[in-house]
């Protein structure tokens, strides 16, 4: 959000300067979309390259251990759980689920939160007081315990997760949105696209929207990680993504049942959720710096 | 300070209201309760009987109005499956929450709070660099999977402490940090961020030329500046770490409100569920409110804003 062209600007300019695009992709934006890519490319691709059948139980490989350790063998790359299930399969099968359920809480969240943020910034007056009413209701209630209560009667389902995922992003969003659209709508671009007869609308659509489409993107990019922590957390509980669908919360919570046995089905799922959500982090951390240079390095992520 | 409290105090009320409306209304939007409670093969008539019991067949605002004001008692009915009132089970587990989430909280800032200082004063340097990738690992790992990382490095293979239950401090160890990292990542980022805005700032330039030691300069004059911003998330906080109770009691079998709830859901005993979440959630809007009227006191701006 550039000052120094609006100022100067006759005509409302979106503050999007082309050179911005021009510039080099830092390594620090690569570096960390690898791992996130590739989680992307094992979800679509896991009903190939999985060497197993997640669900596909061998009861005389049970509990086998990693390639790596004795009594491991070239067939169960990162071993096998207590039913012969293959880790490395429902590893692969797990981004499946956890993936889709994060991105469409996420899109779901930041559209409903950024329209409500920048409609109650911009109009105030009574809009607002009931938006901010709401956001502060939500902020007082525990997001985890929001979950319990609402999926221990609607029951856990693929929709029921991401509308309460969802629910969980809005108010992030629609905070900074609404804060965004107080400060903007004061400035002259804005003052002269009322002048010059443009309605509400049009003025969110084309003059407030392009300038805030990049902190919606970074804090969108935060919110995925998030929600895959969040939903891995809700199936670790039995409240996510119901067993035999392979899932990394789910399979933790049955791992966790018998720990002493085998480290390896407790660790893998982990590791996946912990490397994606933190390539997620730092994506989200980099794309932060590269489109607002000026912003402080290592203001908290999360909102 | 006398308006600041009461604005605070009514702004409270209304959340708190606001707060049993949505318990309401999880509630009651998934449908008929009296359906999920009795078996499947149950007769119309049982299930009259029992919405007739449960009130369910008055008007909605009727059993709106019942619900705020059996809410307001701390009535959420009789547990299903202990025949004791709902409120008192909750109740009586309460102080375990508590103390895990306290614990929890101190153990985090006395971590996080000296990293965040630190990181702030070398900034670019090597201690900055592991602080902040120490934070930004913690806060990119779900905290049950470090509960179950921890059981299994200090319980199953040092044998060191005891994985589950509640007893001794030695049962409070794993738990709280578990229940800590998340925050002490966030707290670290934040306490790092909110010194580098006051560092750069002319009164510490004055301090210093006054020919105060660095240490006082930091300690006295920063830290108390960049104290609002960080005891207000400390505050928010408190909420995700009762919330997140939830989870660390679950792992480690800590017999609080959290674990009681969840264990409730599985056994669709739904008043020890609404109970539970109610008084999570008013622990922590209470807290919030000590949080705003503490700032208030911190940072006379505030309170005359």
């Amino acid at each position: 959000m550039s000052t120094t062209l609006e100022g100067t600007a006759a005509l409302p300019q979106p503050a999007v300067a082309p050179r911005r695009r021009a510039r080099r992709v830092p390594w620090k934006l690569i570096l960390p979309a690898i791992p996130v890519l590739l989680a992307l490319v094992v979800a679509l691709a896991a009903p190939w390259i999985a060497p197993h059948s997640p669900s596909e139980t061998e009861l005389g490989a049970r509990l086998r251990p990693p390639v790596w350790e004795a009594g491991g063998g070239p067939t169960r790359l990162l071993g096998s759980d207590r039913t012969g299930r293959d880790v490395l399969s429902r590893l692969l099968w797990g981004a499946q689920v956890s993936l889709p359920i994060a991105i469409a809480a996420t899109v779901l969240g930041a559209t409903v939160g950024s329209t409500l943020g920048l409609i109650s910034g911009y109009y105030r007056g009574p809009v607002d007081g009931v938006v901010t009413k709401l956001i502060d209701v939500q902020l007082a209630f525990p997001f985890v315990l929001f979950a319990i209560s609402v999926i221990a009667v609607a029951g856990p389902s693929f929709g029921v997760l991401v509308v309460v995922l969802a629910i969980g992003s809005w108010v992030g969003h629609a905070r900074i949105m609404r804060g965004l659209a107080l400060g903007l709508r004061e400035r002259e671009y804005i003052q002269a696209a009322r002048a010059l007869g443009a309605g509400g609308p049009r003025i969110l659509l084309k003059h407030l929207l392009p300038n805030v489409l990049s902190v919606i993107l970074v804090l969108a990019t935060f919110d995925i990680g998030r929600a895959i922590i969040l939903e891995a957390t809700l199936s670790f509980l039995g409240l996510g993504v119901q067993p035999p669908t392979p899932s990394w919360g789910s399979d933790l919570r049955d791992a966790a049942s018998y720990i002493q046995l085998a480290w390896w089905t407790a660790t893998f799922p982990g590791l996946a959720i912990m490397i994606v959500v933190l390539g997620v982090n730092l994506l989200g951390d980099a794309l932060r710096d590269w489109l607002d240079p000026r912003s402080i390095r290592g203001t908290p992520g999360a909102p | 300070m006398l308006r600041y409290t009461v604005q605070k105090l009514f702004h409270t009320a209304f959340v708190a209201l606001g707060v049993v409306t949505l318990a309401f209304a999880a509630l009651r939007m998934s449908g008929d309760p009296a359906s999920t409670m009795l078996p499947g093969d149950a007769s119309v008539e049982e299930l009259q009987a029992l919405r007739h019991a449960l009130g369910l067949d008055r008007p909605i605002y009727v059993q709106y109005g019942q619900f705020l004001f059996d809410a307001l008692r701390g009535d959420f009915g009789t547990s299903f499956r202990h025949g004791q009132p709902a409120m008192d089970l909750v109740l009586e587990r309460l102080p375990a929450t508590l103390e895990l989430a306290f614990v929890a909280l101190i153990l985090a800032a006395v971590v996080a709070l000296p990293m965040g200082i630190l990181a702030a004063i070398h900034r670019g340097r090597l201690t900055d660099f592991l602080a902040m990738g120490f934070a930004v690992v913690g806060q990119s790992t779900p905290s049950f999977w470090l509960g179950i990382m921890l059981i299994l490095l200090v319980s199953v293979w040092l044998n060191w402490l005891p994985t589950s239950g509640r007893g001794g401090p030695e049962h409070l160890i794993l738990p709280a940090i578990t229940l800590g990292a998340q925050f002490a990542a966030l707290l670290a980022r934040l306490t790092r961020t909110s010194m580098l805005e006051v560092l750069g700032q002319d009164f510490l330039t004055t301090a210093r030329a006054k020919g105060l030691r660095e240490g006082t300069v930091v300690l006295r004059h920063a830290l108390k500046n960049a104290a609002v911003p960080v005891i207000t998330l400390a505050g928010l906080q408190f909420g995700t770490l009762l919330g997140g109770a939830v989870v660390t009691e679950t792992i480690f079998a800590w017999p609080g409100v959290g674990r009681l709830a969840v264990q409730s859901i599985f056994t669709r005993d739904y008043p020890v569920v609404q109970a539970g979440v109610f008084v999570l959630a008013l622990t922590f809007v209470l807290i919030n409110l000590l949080v705003d009227l503490l700032y208030g006191r911190l940072d006379p701006r505030i309170r005359h804003a």
